[in-house]
């Protein structure tokens, strides 16, 4: 797509009348096109104004029910860079959703459960998430982080991993499915790779498939992640050729 | 549509909405309720005007509400106004949630997405001949009768612009240009800044 068509597309944007994949396009476009971002903007604000002149009765149970569900919703920290804005709500959406995935993993790992989440459930999940572990809170911390990165592998025999980042904080979590047990008297262990060195990141729980590890350390300049078998209590250094490398988010 | 979504005789868009956004965004609830009143009405009517099925409607503006309430802190006034953020993520929830719809429609082989559009004219219908903003429907006026379409389908509807071409039968490229310069016709007959 040309640039001069993506100049074309702020009216649609600001409709939300773009498919996924040029929405997509587009948003990348608008980050480095300061004329394109006021142009939108106001084309936003124009759609608000057409939507202000729409309204409809609600059930009056309607607001009992929406005054009682904010009382088991926490709110956001302020101030992310991700700040609501007409415009970009798209945005703010895909990291919305990211988020709520990677807290269902870690709600279902801090729990112990095994349950497949449903994106409706995320705020449910959110709060379990949060009053699960202090563990889960720190967790919490990284996957909410605004600008936190997430990169999700196969780890082989049907185990997943994904690892999300938040440079800003300078820490890694570990998010895991679906992981085969140890044999006995071993533990995976987590490593950050700083350019082939490895350095230890903590353990994981040998008695869970599904969980979420805050990885013990900043993640400084490491690359990667590395997982090991090791004996009861760690090692030092990797004693084993890893199971699984994954390459850190940039 | 023939029920359900009118004009609101008093939208609120009161200048204390932004001044309640910020209570609300410290954990303060019955600041929340008191935004729940005066938005309520209109973000029923956005979701509505997409969804149209009265369930849905009001699950996707429940939604809506509370992650007003969740995502309050992180408002920037400086960016928008109370009352546009607010519409604009009843927009976008209501249009997510009727294309998730639509795709799990096709993939059921039970229907089209264009088969679930409606005539256009319901479509002006609904908002013009019950339109209590005078402004909106004198402006929507200005517009030549294709952006007129192409926006009323896009905003109102919540199609995309390659569902609006279809219907309207026009090529995509003009639609695009369409859905821009009517926005910026009427942006200007509104006198929108941002």
């Amino acid at each position: 797509m040309t640039t001069a068509d993506l100049h074309r597309m702020t009216g649609a944007y600001a409709l939300h009348a773009l498919p996924d994949d040029e929405r997509e396009s587009f948003e990348r476009h608008l980050a480095g096109c300061e004329p394109c971002a006021q142009e939108t903007a106001e084309l936003a604000a124009t759609a608000a104004r057409l939507g202000l002149a729409l309204s409809a009765p609600p059930r009056p149970e309607m607001r009992e029910q929406v005054l009682r569900r904010i009382t088991t919703v926490r709110q956001q920290p302020p101030g992310p860079p991700d700040a609501p804005r007409p415009g970009r709500t798209a945005l703010r959406a895909r990291r919305l959703s990211r988020w709520a995935l990677a807290a269902c993993l870690a709600a279902a790992a801090a729990l112990g459960g095994t349950a497949v989440w449903q994106y409706e459930r995320a705020e449910d999940a959110r709060e379990q998430a949060r009053r699960a572990e202090q563990g889960a809170e720190e967790i919490a911390a990284v996957l909410a982080a605004p600008d936190a990165t997430t990169r999700a592998a196969a780890l082989g025999d049907g185990a997943t991993g994904a690892v999300v980042v938040s440079r800003d904080r300078d820490r890694a979590v570990f998010v895991a499915s679906g992981m085969a047990r140890p044999p006995g008297g071993k533990v995976y262990q987590l490593w950050f790779d700083d350019g082939g060195a490895m350095r230890s990141a903590g353990l994981m729980d040998p008695g869970r498939a599904d969980q979420a590890v805050l990885m013990e350390g900043a993640v400084d300049g490491a690359s990667a992640l590395g997982i090991t078998v090791e004996p009861e209590g760690g090692s030092r250094r990797p004693t084993s050729a890893p199971v699984a490398l994954m390459e850190l988010p940039a | 549509m023939k029920e359900a979504v009118h004009i609101g005789r008093n939208p609120s868009w009161e200048p204390d909405l932004q001044e309640l956004v910020g209570r609300v965004a410290l954990g303060d609830e019955e600041a929340f309720a008191a935004v729940y009143d005066r938005v309520v009405s209109p973000v029923l009517g956005v979701v509505r005007s997409v969804l149209r099925d009265r369930a849905q409607s009001e699950e996707v503006a429940q939604e809506v509400l509370v992650e007003v309430w969740r995502t309050s802190p992180a408002y920037r006034p400086d960016r928008g106004t109370a009352i546009n953020w607010i519409l604009t993520l009843a927009h976008r929830r209501a249009v997510d949630r009727v294309r998730s719809v639509q795709a799990a429609a096709a993939r059921d082989h039970k229907a089209a997405a264009l088969a679930r559009t409606p005539e256009y004219d319901e479509v002006v219908e609904q908002v013009e001949a019950r339109i209590e903003r005078e402004q909106v429907r004198r402006c929507l006026r200005t517009l030549t009768e294709i952006q007129h379409q192409a926006v009323t389908l896009a905003y109102y509807r919540g199609l995309t612009y390659r569902q609006v071409a279809e219907a309207l039968t026009l090529p995509l490229g003009t639609v695009k240009t369409r859905l821009r310069d009517g926005l910026i016709r009427l942006r200007d007959c509104l006198g929108v800044t941002a």
